[in-house]
């Protein structure tokens, strides 16, 4: 991606509201052996206000799941620019930098299964961060706190006591809540938080999130691959394909009008739960698979499957540029000097 | 109007366990025609994939009791068939496909040689015939290049193409009845919609019966005619698509229908969660099963499980607030309103047919 | 139209109630009765801990119980038995010499002080003190002996485990958890180590050094503990990507926190299996040395000496022989069942 995408992200941004987290142009590559590196996140650039959810979707493979865990540090980041409450968190951190990172930055899991320590109760799992931030507080009120914080995801205290095989995994995924709440963070980052759940669960554990947003003024990033629920859950929604943001825009303008072809056939692709619809709609399906992040196409990177691929596609990186306030999206289509080149006409004014 | 090819009957599958006998299948009943596509929708542990299993055989013997019911394929029961009249049936009349794709093929075995592996033991096939049907049914489910793709081993694959290759194996013998066991679920959503099409378009090309288990309404609403939707081993409501998506008469399926998001509804708009958790089905009591999370609950929901009541030629509920005793202010204007339109549109429907 | 539910026609037929209760409902049934919200979060029945429940499943298991019992006999024999007569496993008393095994009492099993010939060896030199297993050639009891042997074989075999343990754990908790370019570093030498066959490393290792109990447990811990790092590291690496671990990396938690609470309570179950199938191996690999005539040296007793010993007498004196090979047999096989049971007991994948 080039600099001027990069200022234009972080100008695009701007708007009501404080910047908790800026990201710009974030990469993290993996080197799999001498020869082979896995861009697992190739350059991406959003900022999240203070209490604002943002989604990020895309497929498997696409690095929406890398970008939580750079942002997390459980992955140092390859390059690039994260500034989080006005810390600088991009580059090598020191020690106390790092600590109020683990305070303020939290994280919920997919898996339900296995994100709980099965050797561990659940007083033990949930007040870990206690224990870690706050070493001086009593074993008693520390229980307490855990009650409460038991009580404030749906459970009681009868549970504290208790091993996580016995839950079900809408309650665990409660548990890892309640886990992420306890040292009170501003931000969380969930990966994909219901995809491992049963329907019926699942909006328990969205209304909870949502709950807890109004109740604590938190802030999401929510990782997911079921459009529907991000849509629901999200104010502003990022489209990953192969490592980079295709398009960034507010929920609901992204699912009326989706600019992207990448987006356009995302949305269409996902089935909706009402017969008519379906027989009535028109189905984008885009033909192939997703290339491999090790061998990524030159150009776009969508080209391959791009039912609107021009010769420029394969030749100019396209920039992820603001088409409207709020909206940014990375395809030629919505570039002028792109469409004057290939004599074609501008898709969107 | 079309024989039905297959019927389950009162199906019962237990599994033996350390702690004694734990129930997954509890009495289900339904039936395929030729040529439809019958959805088994529910959560994890309702049982739904057990069904399919049972109607293949695949259960482990040691470990699996089938106490009562009947699975009759084209009036014959398969549960009294042996082992050599069962594997004659099994890949050539039904075949099945699993949800991942990653596990259902021999990664030591080149596809076009297992999808031959099949058609010689069913058919008489000369080996020349055999790798030509091979490479037609690679070619019908849409892999380029079939020709070379033949000598490929699986690893070489997508996971969506691997997942072709597998419909590939299922349908080459022309079976009557396709079991596609969460077919899509290990995959992107917009290889999903390959797939998704793929199946109906071989569906009407070669009129095979489609049960598909699945946990994701929207795959339901994309594929199903009928729909059967199974909660803790109990099949408690089917109907048509439309029957089961617009007029619900369970508080289950009314509770899944509610507690998803809809693409239009606004952001503002809370869902309705089904609250608890699935029960255990070691624990299972003798009243309704969904007693513990119905908000409709009655008294008489703790202690008796109700048995299926037909609403409608095709739509069947397995709850108390469908009894004439239930006090009509009980019962939730939803399923009141669904019950009456029911009978208008059955009404509309002869219309439309005669 | 063909009717699609074949039997289930009305709210009679599939209907199920408790025992006890009238066939049908009453009409006072019908009132509506909801459940507390809290009911519904309630959880069935305290489940047991992991450790319990593995314990239980030990002892569910005959050949394991059977095995534990057998060990903690012959534990206790190992221990006492050398003190419980007159004699010491060194005394030698030439004029008792090659005395077949007597025990008042227990003749009709074959302890009757008769020879291969059978002959009462004890009426005809006239010897008085019974000797329960006999003596050996230079008249020594073999019964102390053997126990004395037991007693040294187990203590070799435990003490190797328990290094090959603290060195396993130790190396491979490192290698898997730093990982990157120290792990590589550590896994190649493995790969040289196990490259060496560890018959000639062990035979280099006691020509040099003087045979004795410390030099065949160093000899047999200079390879011995690869097993184990191995083991440790495979379970840590699949453990580091687990996400409980990275929720506690997101926590903030020190390294010495995640490996005590996170990763060693979680590999405790296939270490102990390990160490269990390290035990046995030990023993054998002990009285193999010996028997090779590596091992110890007369006086000392282990099984591996006796068995040598017995070996060369086989045809005149089958009881020197045999008791030895008897324990060592016994004390195998219950370690190898042992260690399956708990195996079995500690699988997660055995879990329902």
């Amino acid at each position: 991606m080039t600099t001027e995408a990069n200022q234009q992200a972080a100008g695009g941004a701007s708007g009501a509201g404080e910047d908790l987290l800026v990201v710009k142009d974030l990469k993290k590559h993996f080197r799999l052996d001498r020869k082979t590196v896995l861009k697992a996140v190739d350059g991406i650039s959003f900022s999240i206000k203070k209490g604002e959810t943002l989604g990020l979707v895309g497929e498997s493979g696409c690095g929406k799941s890398t970008v939580g865990r750079t942002l997390t540090r459980i992955y140092e980041p390859t390059s690039g620019e994260v500034e989080f409450n006005g810390m600088k968190i991009g580059g090598r951190i020191d020690r106390g930098t790092k600590r109020r990172l683990n305070h303020d930055m939290q994280m919920i899991f997919q898996d339900p299964y296995s994100s709980l320590n099965p050797r561990m109760t659940v007083t033990e799992i949930v007040s870990e961060g206690l224990v870690i931030h706050n070493p001086d507080m009593k074993p008693k009120e520390r229980d307490k706190r855990v009650h409460e914080l038991l009580e404030l995801v749906g459970l009681n205290k009868s549970h504290a006591g208790r091993y996580p095989h016995e839950f079900s995994g809408g309650q665990r995924q409660r548990i890892g809540i309640a886990r992420a709440l306890a040292v009170e963070p501003e931000f969380i980052v969930a990966d994909e938080p219901i995809a491992a759940l049963d329907v019926s669960i699942q909006a328990q554990i969205v209304n909870l999130l949502k709950e807890l947003q109004k109740d604590r003024g938190l802030t999401y990033l929510f990782i997911a691959h079921d459009l529907s629920m991000v849509k629901y859950i999200s104010d502003r929604i990022a489209v990953m394909y192969l490592g980079t943001i295709v398009e960034l825009a507010e929920s609901e303008a992204l699912y009326e009008k989706p600019l992207h072809p990448y987006t356009q056939a995302l949305l269409s692709a996902i089935p909706l739960p009402d017969p008519d619809k379906e027989r009535t709609r028109e189905q984008i399906i885009l033909s192939g698979d997703v290339p491999s992040p090790t061998d990524i196409p030159s150009g776009c990177r969508f080209r391959t499957r791009c039912p609107f691929a021009m010769d420029s596609c394969a030749a100019v990186d396209p920039v992820f540029r603001e088409v409207e306030p709020g909206r940014q999206v990375a395809c030629h289509l919505y570039d002028p000097e792109i469409m004057a080149k290939e004599g074609r006409e501008l898709q969107h004014q | 109007m079309n024989q039905n090819i297959l019927e389950v009957d009162n199906l019962h599958v237990s599994f033996k366990t350390r702690n004694g006998a734990v129930p997954a299948v509890r009495g289900v009943s339904f039936s395929l025609k030729k040529g439809e596509t019958l959805a088994i929708v529910g959560e994890s542990g309702s049982g739904k994939s057990v069904t399919a299993k049972s109607i293949m055989q695949l259960l482990p013997k040691q470990n699996t009791v089938i106490p009562e019911g009947t699975i009759r394929y084209e009036g014959k029961d398969m549960l009294k068939f042996s082992n050599k009249e069962i594997q004659s049936v099994r890949g050539s009349d039904i075949s099945m496909v699993f949800q991942d794709p990653m596990t259902s093929l021999n990664p030591t075995m080149k596809i076009g040689k297992q999808i031959m592996e099949g058609l010689s033991r069913h058919t008489q096939l000369t080996k020349k015939q055999a790798r030509q049907r091979a490479k037609e049914m690679l070619e019908l489910v849409g892999i380029p290049n079939p020709e070379t793709r033949l000598d490929a081993y699986p690893h070489q694959f997508s996971g969506g193409m691997r997942q072709r290759v597998v419909i590939a194996i299922a349908l080459a013998c022309n079976p009557k009845i396709l079991i596609a066991d969460e077919p899509t679920t290990a995959l992107d959503v917009t290889i999903q919609a390959q797939i998704l099409r793929l199946m109906r378009n071989l569906q009407e090309k070669m009129d095979t019966g489609i049960i598909l288990i699945t946990h994701d309404l929207g795959v339901v609403a994309n594929m199903a005619d009928r729909v059967a939707v199974m909660y803790a081993g109990e099949v408690v409501e089917q109907g048509t698509l439309d029957e089961i998506f617009y007029r619900p008469q369970h508080p289950y399926t009314l509770g899944l229908l509610r507690s998803m998001p809809n693409l239009d509804a606004s952001r503002a708009q809370p869902l309705i969660p089904i609250p608890g958790s699935p029960p255990d089905p070691s624990a299972l009591g003798t009243g309704c099963p969904f007693a513990a999370r119905c908000p409709y609950t009655m008294k008489v929901c703790h202690d008796y499980n109700p048995g299926a009541v037909a609403i409608s030629e095709s739509q069947a509920v397995r709850c108390w607030l469908q009894d004439e005793r239930t006090p009509p202010e009980h019962i939730p204007a939803e399923i009141k309103e669904g019950r009456r339109s029911t009978e208008e549109a059955a009404a509309d429907a002869e219309g439309v047919t005669a | 139209m063909t009717m699609m539910f074949p039997k289930d026609g009305d709210l009679k037929a599939g209907l199920r109630k408790a025992d006890g209760l009238p066939a049908e409902p009453t009409a006072d049934l019908f009132t509506p009765e909801p459940l507390e919200a809290s009911v519904r979060e309630e959880l069935s029945k305290p489940a047991p801990t992991f450790w319990k429940e593995a314990m239980e499943r030990l002892f569910k298991n005959k050949g394991a119980v059977v095995s534990l019992a057998i060990l903690i006999i012959l534990s206790v024999m190992a221990i006492v038995g050398p003190s419980m007569n007159e004699f010491t496993y060194r005394e030698q008393h030439i004029p008792h010499s090659n005395l077949p095994p007597k025990i008042s009492g227990l003749e009709w099993l074959g302890f009757n002080g008769k020879d291969v010939t059978g002959t009462d060896v004890y009426a005809e030199r006239g010897v008085e003190t019974n000797y329960w297993f006999g003596t050996d050639e230079f008249g020594r009891d073999v019964w102390t002996r053997v126990w004395k042997g037991t007693q040294i074989s187990l203590f070799i075999a435990l003490v190797a485990a328990f290094l090959d343990l603290l060195i396993g754990v130790v190396y491979g908790g490192v290698s898997a958890y730093y990982g990157g370019r120290i792990d590589n570093v550590m896994q190649r030498i493995i790969e040289i180590l196990t490259g060496i066959p560890n018959l000639i490393v062990i035979i280099l290792f006691i020509l040099i050094l003087e045979p004795g109990i410390r030099s065949i447990i160093l000899a047999m811990i200079i390879t011995g503990w690869v097993g184990m790092a191995r083991v440790v590291r495979g379970q840590m690496l699949q453990l580091k990507g687990q996400e409980f671990v990275l929720a506690s990396r997101t926590l903030g938690a020190s390294d010495a926190r995640l490996l005590r609470k996170h990763l060693l309570p979680n590999v405790m179950g296939p270490i102990i299996v390990t160490v269990m199938f390290t035990i046995p191996t030990a023993i054998f690999f002990e009285a193999f040395l010996s028997f090779i005539g590596l091992g110890l040296q007369a006086p000392l007793a282990s099984l591996g000496v006796l068995i040598e010993d017995g070996y060369d007498a086989i045809r005149s004196f089958p009881y020197k022989l045999l008791i030895p090979a008897v324990v060592i047999s016994l004390v195998m096989i219950s370690f190898n069942l042992l260690a399956d049971g708990l195996r079995d007991a500690l699988d997660p994948k055995m879990r329902k």
